[in-house]
């Protein structure tokens, strides 16, 4: 597979043209070059998984090494690249949605003065999530690790002008930044022990290297999980997503699906050989990941803002991919992954067609009705939400499905209730969003009610493409009883399996789970149809009577004020103090004190030296004196 | 091996040999100052680029050797040569002293003549400290580099500059004179134990000091070095330093003058005083985390860049001491090329300051802000400068750094992750000045009508940003040519390491009469270390 390179070479290609060039190719050639090459890498990916897919199971990873990056005594780190099942399904997503949100944008940056700059920026955020992606070694994976770190910095904060945009960047560069010290932290973990970072030869060795259970197994599991929750937005460090929506709106979709946020999600699933052997650590992963799932459905259920309520949605449902990761189903946590892509780049980017539509307003307050204005954002929109949401036959369904089920047959029973209940929570607050939007009376004010159109073919396509995967996709993963789950058994080979995974459900328990969830999703949908379309008032009165849950939540449990709070004012203040008080005065203070003393010594001593012959001659006497009444007398 | 034809003085030499020039010309010429200095500066480079290409890798000798007698009756010889670990100093030196003349040509409009031939003696003067083998020799260049450092920030430097450049002479003085005493102390050590009056530095490596001899002649070098690093908590002239001294002062300042601290920890305390290394590591260690993280800390709140800068070094050096105190492979390798990353990505920030400082005629954060819109190409230099400086891994701060806290992490597990929460601090007090003086709104009218990057300036700053990533992907050309001298340091320090553990085992198991075996586990434990 030595082509596989053209996988990088095709979007840095795009950096470089986009970013010095753009003068001499036009807006135009921008226009082209910027999708173009994603959709040139999205080729070169099929063409690595058909070539992957004919070789024989166990033999699905292949490895290109380009040359040693670096070489210091016994640590060495190879740039090269690793082809395996994981790896060519992360890369099929990454450049196929990442393709249709560069062909979106098209159409949806067209007026921005920042055109060349955008499609730099979002080729640079390819490039580098490819990178994570491929990497066969957990430096160079770090690379892309943080590249897609400051990718995302440069994009949140693509209208610089705008305070809050230029603040969430910042927040989530530094944030994630928070994350990688877990994961630099735990490379060196695992260098220390293995005595290498190639993924295949730690892997490989670890369980010989590490106890089941041990301290190191669980030390490193737990080190990388920190970097992992910095970048897939876990509690506590999922503060800087919600706020990532500052960027414009595709980018959002990229963060939220292609990119970023699943390259924790990724990274796990890459050590699962490693997390097998921690089941603490993985009983830690299903906590943090059920936990956040349902604390960020519930902030979900009272935002306002159209993209507020898809981030706390994808915050929520990343959590699904990490509870699937702690029962030990790294195969659903992808499989949910993958189909999240589809329909959460479709929400993102039908939620993009409302606000384009809508001259910029992101208030569902004031929409409703827009389904007769904009009939295809609507639909797809509609596709995504019950994909999501989980019905059947959509993508949601199955992945969440293969999750919950996951969680209860490994006997994670309190996991697999806190799971189900957040379905329905989630299956509730989006069609609370669908209805507000695009059903209902009209809420929009007169002057806007006259411009609300349908957006461009441009951005209408990649809905439509994004809206049958949601639809159909999830028929790659059908579950064992209509004949056995295809990802599932081609990411096989690429994951480490827990004993407890082994399914001791029958078929039975599994329909009877999957038409329980079925149910559990169309009660939420059912009374989010029953408090916002039938009965409107019903929501206002609710608020109303529970009003401190209502301002608890609306306010997002005012965890960023807790930050702010215990962290970073105390962190600014006390530098100041420590600034001021010990570093000029003590510090400082003791080396100017050392040369005024000198100064202050010289200048008493210097009285003496007065220039007059007299003085000198009196005390050479008075020393004579001195020297004779010694001898003298003594 | 290559010995010499006398390459290294030359490139050590022709800059005092320009400023001679340049003081015989008179004082109307005006342009043909910075013009000749800057020849004088290319030259010098293009001279010293051989001694990378031409630098034999398999080697821990020093090559392109130059040796005559100077004072024979003292033992002093002038003797000059370049290993794996002095190599790297020398090209940057020589590549930062032309950055430094070219980024003056309009900053400097006053005794344009002196500056330069200062300038070019400052140059001559850092060159020498780090090809010197003769202690006589070093310690002439490195008393010689203070006074032109004191006249650039003294003369041509801002309002405080007198105040600035008498902490900063004798501040550094003090340290200086400390360490000649310990020079002295092994001079005359060094004729008791053999007879011989010499000054040569390779004469002393195979010196074997009694421990109480080491521990001394550590304190004394350590303090000297460590004032010039600085390491906390001697770092308080630096600050002050770098707000007065003109942009091509803080660029060398910072570039290259802090390294000669940390390069005379690696060239003399560690391989002269190797068991006192040993023994002073944990305090060694224990400063320079807290000089990474109370530097971070400090730089997060200052109102103006340079100090906010200045600080910053405090911190990026803090990283080096402890990967050079690790006392192996990776830690020394990465402290090295951290030397070399801190001077390209800390350089390159001072010179950005003092582009924005030529045009505004201020350095505090608060005056700016939006100057994205206003400047694109500067904000994007200055970016990538930004995370360059705060290790973004493919650019060449990372490798260093990681080096550095993997070297450190096999030696002293909490050191290293103490010292990995710098990454993070880093990223905050970087990104929040980036924030507040390029993004937000142009607030200050003044600032609408800056002016965007010359040609004079890109030339300046695209070979440093070339050099960013060409150490970031490819650092092997850089690592490889460390790689034997640094082996065979830590193969010095794993002598002694082992020695002592040795000594400290067969004292416990006098005491105890058993514990044989174990004295062998430690041994081992120690080779494990410091491989």
């Amino acid at each position: 597979m030595s082509y596989i390179w053209l996988i990088l070479l095709l979007p840095a290609l795009g950096v470089i043209i986009n970013g010095f060039f753009a003068r001499w190719v036009g807006r135009r050639g921008v226009s082209w070059i910027g999708p173009g090459v994603v959709g040139l890498a999205f080729l070169v990916a099929c063409r690595a998984f058909f070539d992957i897919w004919a070789l024989p199971a166990d033999g699905r990873l292949v490895e290109e090494v380009f040359y040693t990056w670096i070489g210091s005594g016994r640590f060495t780190v190879e740039m090269a690249l690793q082809i395996d099942p994981l790896s060519v399904v992360m890369m099929l997503v990454v450049t196929g949605v990442g393709f249709l949100i560069h062909v979106y944008s098209v159409g949806y940056m067209h007026d921005d003065p920042g055109y060349t700059r955008y499609f730099t920026y979002l080729n640079l955020f390819t490039l580098s999530m490819l990178v994570l992606v491929s990497a066969n070694n957990f430096l160079l994976m770090f690379i892309g690790w943080e590249a897609v770190g400051l990718c995302s910095y440069l994009l949140i904060g693509f209208w610089f002008e705008r305070d809050s945009a230029a603040n969430a960047g910042m927040k989530a560069f530094i944030v994630n930044r928070i994350g990688d010290f877990g994961f630099l932290v735990g490379m060196m973990l695992i260098f220390v022990t293995f005595g290498t970072l190639d993924f295949t030869e730690v892997f490989h060795a670890a369980p010989g290297a590490l106890a089941l259970g041990g301290p190191t197994a669980t030390l490193i599991a737990l080190l990388l999980f920190v970097g992992a929750v910095g970048k897939s937005a876990q509690i506590p460090l999922y503060v800087w997503l919600p706020d990532a929506m500052e960027g414009p709106t595709p980018v959002s979709a990229l963060i939220h699906a292609a990119t970023m946020v699943t390259a924790g999600v990724y990274m796990l699933a890459r050590c699962s050989a490693l997390y097998v052997l921690a089941p603490f650590a993985l009983a830690v992963v299903a906590t943090v990941g059920v936990a956040t799932a349902l604390f960020a459905a519930t902030i979900g259920l009272v935002q306002n803002d159209i993209k507020r309520v898809l981030a706390y949605s994808t915050v929520s449902q990343l959590g699904y991919m990490f509870t699937a990761c702690g029962v030990g189903a790294f195969g659903a946590a992808i499989f949910h992954l993958m189909m999240h892509a589809f329909f959460k780049a479709l929400l993102f980017l039908g939620a993009g067609s409302v606000i384009h539509g809508m001259g910029g307003e992101q208030d569902i307050q004031k929409m409703g009705a827009l389904r007769r204005h904009m009939p295809v954002t609507h639909v797809t929109f509609l596709i995504a939400s019950l994909a999501i949401a989980g019905i059947f036959p959509f993508a949601g369904f199955f992945s969440k499905d293969e999750i919950l089920f996951s969680a209860f047959a490994s006997g994670h029973y309190g996991v697999w209730a806190v799971a189900v209940f957040t379905a329905f929570l989630t299956a509730f607050y989006m069609f609370r969003l669908h209805f507000l939007i695009f059903h209902g009376t009209s809420r929009v004010d007169r002057e806007m009610a006259r411009h609300i159109h349908e957006s461009p073919r441009v951005m209408t396509r990649p809905l439509a493409v994004l809206a049958v995967l949601s639809a159909v996709g999830g028929f790659v993963g059908i579950p064992i009883i209509y004949g056995g789950n295809k990802i599932g058994a081609f990411l096989a080979p690429a994951l480490a399996h827990t004993e407890a995974h082994a399914p001791h459900a029958g078929v039975g328990t599994e329909l009877g789970l999957m038409a329980f969830s079925l149910a559990v999703a169309a009660v939420g949908i059912a009374l989010a149809w029953r408090w916002y379309l039938a009965r409107p008032e019903v929501p206002g009165r609710i608020a109303q009577r529970y009003r401190t849950l209502y301002r608890l939540l609306l306010n997002k449990y005012f965890v960023d004020e807790i930050y702010d709070d215990l962290v970073v004012r105390p962190a600014r203040v006390g530098s100041e103090a420590v600034y001021q008080r010990f570093d000029l005065r003590v510090i400082d203070g003791a080396v100017n004190g050392a040369g005024a003393l000198v100064r202050s010594f010289a200048s008493a001593i210097r009285v003496y030296q007065t220039g007059y012959v007299r003085n000198y001659a009196l005390s050479i006497l008075v020393g004579v004196v001195l020297v004779m009444a010694y001898y003298l007398w003594l | 091996m290559n010995t010499g034809f006398g390459l290294i003085s030359l490139v050590v030499f022709l800059p005092a040999a320009g400023a001679v020039v340049l003081a015989c010309m008179p004082r109307r010429l005006g342009r043909v100052f910075p013009l000749g200095a800057l020849a004088v500066s290319a030259v010098t480079l293009a001279l010293s680029i051989p001694l990378f290409t031409g630098f034999e890798k398999g080697t821990a000798d020093f090559q392109f050797v130059e040796r005559l007698s100077w004072i024979p009756r003292f033992g002093i010889s002038y003797h000059v040569g370049i290993d794996g670990i002095s190599l790297f100093l020398v090209v940057l030196t020589t590549f930062l002293g032309v950055l430094a003349v070219w980024s003056s040509f309009e900053a400097i409009t006053g005794r344009v003549k002196e500056f330069y031939i200062f300038l070019l003696l400052l140059e001559t003067s850092m060159l020498g400290v780090f090809v010197a083998l003769d202690f006589f020799l070093f310690y002439v260049f490195w008393e010689a580099m203070l006074i032109p450092m004191a006249f650039l920030i003294g003369v041509w430097g801002g309002k405080r500059r007198i105040y600035a450049a008498v902490k900063f002479f004798l501040y550094t003085l003090f340290g200086s004179l400390i360490m000649l005493v310990g020079i002295l102390v092994l001079y005359f050590y060094h004729q008791s134990a053999t007879g011989l009056y010499t000054t040569d530095l390779l004469a002393y490596f195979p010196l074997k000091l009694p421990l109480t001899y080491q521990r001394w002649l550590f304190a004394a070098f350590a303090l000297s070095f460590a004032i010039k690093v600085p390491m906390w908590p001697f770092h308080t002239w630096l600050p002050d330093a770098h707000v007065e001294a003109p942009t091509a002062g803080s660029v060398i300042l910072a570039g290259v003058l802090l390294k000669m601290g940390t390069y005379g920890f690696v060239r003399f305390c560690l391989p002269l005083f190797p068991a006192a290394s040993v023994q002073f590591m944990p305090i060694i260690m224990a400063l320079a985390v807290i000089s990474i993280i109370y530097g971070a800390f400090m730089a997060m709140i200052q109102p103006n860049m340079k100090n906010l800068v200045a600080y910053s070094s405090v911190s990026h050096l803090g990283f080096v001491m402890l990967g050079l105190f690790a006392m192996n492979v990776q830690g020394i390798e990465g402290g090295i090329l951290q030397m070399i990353n801190h001077g390209l990505s800390t350089g390159a920030l001072f010179l950005l300051v003092g582009m924005i400082y030529e045009r505004r005629h201020t350095m505090m954060i608060a005056d700016f802000g939006g100057l994205h819109a206003v400047v694109p190409l500067f904000t994007f230099f200055f970016l990538v400068t930004t995370m360059s400086s705060i290790g973004l891994p493919g650019l060449n701060g990372f490798v260093g750094e990681f080096l550095c806290l993997v070297g450190a992490f096999q030696t002293n597990r909490l050191a290293a992750v103490l010292g990995t929460t710098g990454g993070i601090l880093a990223a905050v007090y970087m990104l929040w000045m980036v924030k507040r003086v390029f993004f937000g709104q142009v607030v200050d009218e003044e600032n609408r009508r800056m002016q965007d990057m010359k040609p004079r300036e890109l030339a300046i700053m695209v070979p440093i940003v070339v050099l960013y990533l060409v150490i970031g992907l490819f650092p092997t050309p850089f690592l490889s040519r460390m790689e034997p001298s640094v082996r065979h340091l830590v193969a010095q320090l794993q002598g002694a390491r082992r020695q002592m553990t040795a000594e400290q085992h067969t004292r416990t198991a006098e005491a105890l009469t058993a514990g044989g075996h174990r004295a062998r586990g430690g041994e081992m434990a120690a080779r494990e270390v410091v491989r």
